[in-house]
């Protein structure tokens, strides 16, 4: 029995180098009497653990992990083993909802989405109608959705006013992903993991994020011949305790670092000179501007000491198999975009990409986050093809059989921070959220309910349960989740799995593609030849037209199946009639997809996001040579004063997903992280006379949130609050502020325009004495220097099971 | 020898590129991108100025008189909404666009008088300036059909 509270990451199974990934299969069960087990995969964080969900009586009693799975062999992640108990939960929304006389009231189907269809016809007559309809969706529903509400929006309304919480989350993934190497797609793979020599991880929490990713890293450093750790990152997170070498850097400071330590591997001849001539584009640029950055400027800016970069470079350097991985300690930083492309020149001018161990994860932070990104339903085309090609709009135009000037491409589609000001300007007047928490999730929050409440907006919210944002939504449609309908998704290192329906979805709720699908029927979109422009009427349908729309382009499906995805390990794309089992890394030639007919992008402008012409870009001739993006580092938006003397940096910890409309709802996962915290260094504590446990106050310039220290080894100067609390499980007249977004800043990346979350300036002054009372920040993410904090267990309720395979 | 004027325009001309960007972040600030791009640019034509500085001091020893009608104004302050932030932005474009040409123009006078140094901060400046336009229609192109097609 093992108590996945206490311990998130289970027994080690050890490893050597280029052997295979033991089994451990986790299980999760509220009854030994299961009547059946259904294939699925999670959708509580991006690693894409495969499970089979435990069937009894028509209700969901537990979780296993699939042992034949490539990503996890067997293993789940906390939030999977208890995670599933929301689905439920008594507070499921069970019928639509529409606002009469200032109050949400219960109504059927037909009369919600009646008032939708109204309003969104009464908007699209006349010219420029499509300008009027804004979506904001999520990367948490199922492939077949995104590509559904992909060409509702793009072929249908013809708007490019459709984004997904995937800003927030993998924006920058994608984004450096295309700069660097043409098109977005992983180039690694999970299976890196297993034969490098040394990790490096920027900016990524993966014990919180995507446990078992690091459960196989932790395998790997407790066997024979570990690899190396480097970890960047301003909190003293598991992932920094771990690692040999931590650099605490100043947070929005990456950049400097990056700059610098690529300055050192090039000075010391640490890089693969014969790679750079053959495959990249920009070196003599690159050594230009890194060369500003020695190891002294480096440790000015960022306050690391300049002998640990230089150690940090001989790390990098010595490696033969380097594996890499960022996440939002850069994405959702200053100058993200950047960045990240330092960590892709990283190893370009090292040769790590294309071999086992030399791997590379631009990381998701969301489940099916990748399916937004290639299906369209965010701010990229279908296909991952390139808005300002008119060829690509045009195999766009010829698939959908619709004339080329109603698929918006004008311009880059319209990305959400840039539509969430449309609505608040007025000109976007209908807007559609699916499967997101924007009242919870999106910076400076007190703004965003500003706009949500606006009595000219209608707002459509369509989701499991009456989340701070469907509060304040015109219509509230109950959407079906994960165990509940069937459909596909992909995760960060483009492995794609099927998950089944196992039971009926509560009451009248829906799934997301019935909704979505029922919308385009009733709006009577039409083709040029006067017939449906989406004919569809189920999930494998719609799969079977995203496979002609991925035909030829680097997420080419065409060579999956349900069937084929049914009973054994999920698939990695490109899966094709060449590659029937599908390809695991990318580039293993060299040649990388920046052809001019084929790359995503003409390129920007790393520091202010200027786009480059299709012109341009061919006088370039990359010739599948890959580009050596670099910046100088610029200070972060807002950096602290003498008002507000703090660098606040936000965050999650291993128990709650997002803003916890499911993991807020388990009741292990609750009572493990059950509310806000701030966490402190020991100095900082000691001048503000703050305790552990006190009752802090944190204001920026936007707004004030109270929560309890944690007394940590935080890096001096940063303080960190969890985004996850919002304000559902508190009734209305209880509520005092604590959503960490209360504080950031509304302000993003230039190239990738992920808002930075991760930097704003803040001050801090205590509320009350702790007074016995304990800071309710658990014990795993974040120890207190002392230990008068009981550790963080979840006792007889979490109790689990985990069975190793019989050597 | 007349580079001397056009050394001087084109620092007028940064410096008052430099105000505007100011200007139109300090009226836009609702517009975050545009508020902090403004900021950072004037920080760049600041330092174009800065580094014309010496070549104008040098050069204004062999100047004749200032012809007439040498510098142009194309800054009259902001406006609001929409529409507003599309005019301002076109008003940036065209300053910008006065610098770019200056830049080609002293660029090709400092070829003729064999000055290298001054080659040098061209070479180093008019990459800049050619960024601030693109970024500058990049821009605008996003926001004209909202602002013009869609907005009342």
């Amino acid at each position: 029995m093992v108590d996945r509270i206490a311990d998130p990451w289970g027994a080690r199974t050890p490893y050597a180098r280029g052997e295979t990934w033991p089994v451990r299969v986790d299980e999760y069960v509220t009854t030994p009497e299961v009547d059946r087990w259904v294939q699925s995969a999670s959708i509580l964080h991006a690693n894409g653990d495969a499970m089979d969900i435990a069937v009894r009586d028509g209700r969901i009693v537990g979780v296993r992990g699939r042992a034949v799975d490539r990503i996890n062999h067997g293993r789940l992640d906390p939030k999977d083993l208890y995670g599933w108990q929301a689905n439920n939960s008594a507070d499921r929304l069970t019928r639509p909802l529409i606002r009469e006389g200032g109050r949400l009231v219960e109504t059927d189907w037909d009369t919600a989405m009646g008032r939708v269809v109204q309003r969104s016809k009464q908007l699209l007559d006349g010219p420029g109608g499509w300008g009027h309809l804004g979506f904001y969706t999520t990367g948490q529903l199922f492939l077949e959705e995104y590509y559904a509400l992909g060409v509702i929006g793009k072929a249908g309304i013809g708007t490019p006013h459709m984004d997904g919480n995937t800003r927030l989350c993998t924006a920058t993934a994608a984004a450096a992903l295309k700069a660097s190497f043409g098109t977005d797609g992983q180039p690694g793979s999970y299976t890196d993991v297993d034969h490098c020599d040394a990790i490096a991880l920027w900016g990524h929490n993966v014990a919180e994020t995507q446990t078992v990713l690091w459960t196989r890293m932790l395998d790997r450093r407790r066997g024979p011949n570990p690899p190396a750790m480097l970890a960047v990152d301003p909190r003293a997170t598991p992932v920094a305790r771990e690692a040999d070498l931590h650099l605490a850097v100043r947070a929005g400071t990456n950049l400097a670092l990056m700059n610098g330590l690529l300055r050192e591997i090039i000075h010391r001849g640490w890089y693969d000179s014969e790679y750079v001539a053959a495959h990249t584009i920009g070196f003599a640029e690159l050594c230009k501007v890194v060369d500003g950055y020695p190891p002294d400027r480096v440790a000015d800016i960022c306050d690391v000491p300049a002998a640990a970069v230089e150690h940090a470079a001989e790390l990098l350097g010595a490696s033969q198999r380097l594996l890499s991985t960022v996440l939002q300690g850069f994405y959702q930083s200053n100058q993200a975009t950047a960045a990240a492309c330092q960590v892709n020149n990283l190893h370009l001018i090292r040769g790590m990409l294309g071999r086992p161990g030399a791997g590379l994860y631009q990381m998701n932070g969301q489940p099916t986050a990748q399916n937004t990104r290639e299906t369209g339903a965010d701010g990229d085309l279908p296909g991952l093809r390139n808005w300002d090609n008119p060829e690509h709009i045009q195999q766009l135009a010829e698939l959908w059989n619709v004339d080329p000037m109603t698929i918006p491409h004008w311009a880059p589609p319209t990305h959400a921070m840039q539509i969430w000001r449309y609505a608040e300007q007025g000109s976007i007047k209908l807007l559609w959220i699916s499967a997101t928490n924007p009242a919870v999730s999106l910076p400076e929050l007190t703004r965003i309910r500003r706009i949500l409440a606006k009595p000219e907006l209608f707002v459509v919210v369509q989701d499991l349960f009456l989340t701070e944002t469907a509060e304040l939504a015109d219509v509230v449609l109950p959407g079906a989740t994960w165990g509940e309908k069937l459909g596909t998704f992909t995760n960060a290192d483009r492995t794609v799995h099927i998950s089944e329906k196992a039971v009926d979805p509560p009451g009248e709720a829906r799934p997301d593609l019935d909704i979505f699908l029922d919308y385009a029927r009733r709006m009577d979109f039409r083709n040029r030849a006067g017939d449906p422009l989406i004919p569809w009427t189920g999930p494998e349908e719609v799969f079977a037209a995203w496979k002609a729309c991925s035909a030829g382009r680097p997420c080419d499906y065409t060579g999956i199946t349900y069937d084929k995805l049914r009973g054994g390990s999920g698939i990695q794309w490109p899966c094709t009639e060449q590659a029937p089992d599908g390809t695991e890394r990318l580039y293993t030639d060299g040649v990388f997809n920046t052809d001019p007919d084929y790359c995503e992008t003409y390129g920007q402008d790393l520091t202010t996001g200027a786009e480059f012409t299709a012109d341009e870009y061919r006088a370039k001739e990359p010739g599948g040579r890959a580009f050596l993006h670099t910046a100088d580092y610029q200070p972060s938006p807002e950096v602290p004063g003498a008002d507000h003397p703090f660098l606040l940096t936000t965050g999650r910890t291993v128990y709650h997903f997002h803003t916890r409309t499911k993991t807020g709802r388990a009741p292990q996962l609750n009572d493990a992280a059950p509310d806000v915290w701030v966490e402190l260094n020991p100095a900082d504590a000691g001048k503000l006379g703050i305790a552990e446990g006190d009752l802090v106050g944190i204001s920026s310039a936007r707004g004030a949130v109270q929560a309890r220290a944690r007394i940590c080894g935080i890096r001096p100067g940063v303080v960190f609050v969890p985004f996850h609390y919002g304000y559902f499980d508190v009734t209305r007249d209880d509520r005092v502020p604590r959503a960490a977004n209360e504080l950031t800043i509304t302000a993003w990346d230039p190239v990738s325009k992920q808002p930075i979350f991760k930097v704003a300036a803040v001050r801090l002054g205590k509320i009350a004495d702790a007074d016995g009372v304990v800071s309710p920040a658990p014990t795993i993410g974040s120890p207190p220097v002392g230990d008068a904090v009981p550790p963080t267990a979840g006792g007889p309720a979490a109790r689990t099971t985990s069975r190793r395979e019989q050597e | 020898m007349h580079l001397a004027h056009y050394l001087g325009l084109l620092h007028q001309s940064q410096s008052n590129l430099a105000e505007a960007f100011r200007q139109v972040a300090d009226a836009h600030h609702e517009e975050p991108d545009v508020e902090h791009l403004c900021r950072q640019q004037a920080k760049r034509c600041d330092r174009h100025a800065e580094l014309l500085q010496p070549f104008a001091r040098r050069y204004s020893e062999d100047a004749p008189q200032e012809p007439d009608r040498l510098h142009s104004e194309l800054f009259r302050g902001t406006r609001t909404g929409g529409i507003g932030l599309l005019r301002d932005l076109q008003d940036l474009y065209l300053m910008a666009a006065e610098c770019d040409i200056c830049w080609t123009v002293i660029g090709q006078a400092a070829q003729g008088a064999r000055d290298k140094d001054l080659l040098d901060v061209v070479a180093q400046c008019e990459g800049e300036t050619a960024i601030q336009l693109k970024w500058l229609r990049s821009r605008m192109k996003s926001a004209a059909p909202q602002a013009l097609v869609v907005a009342e």
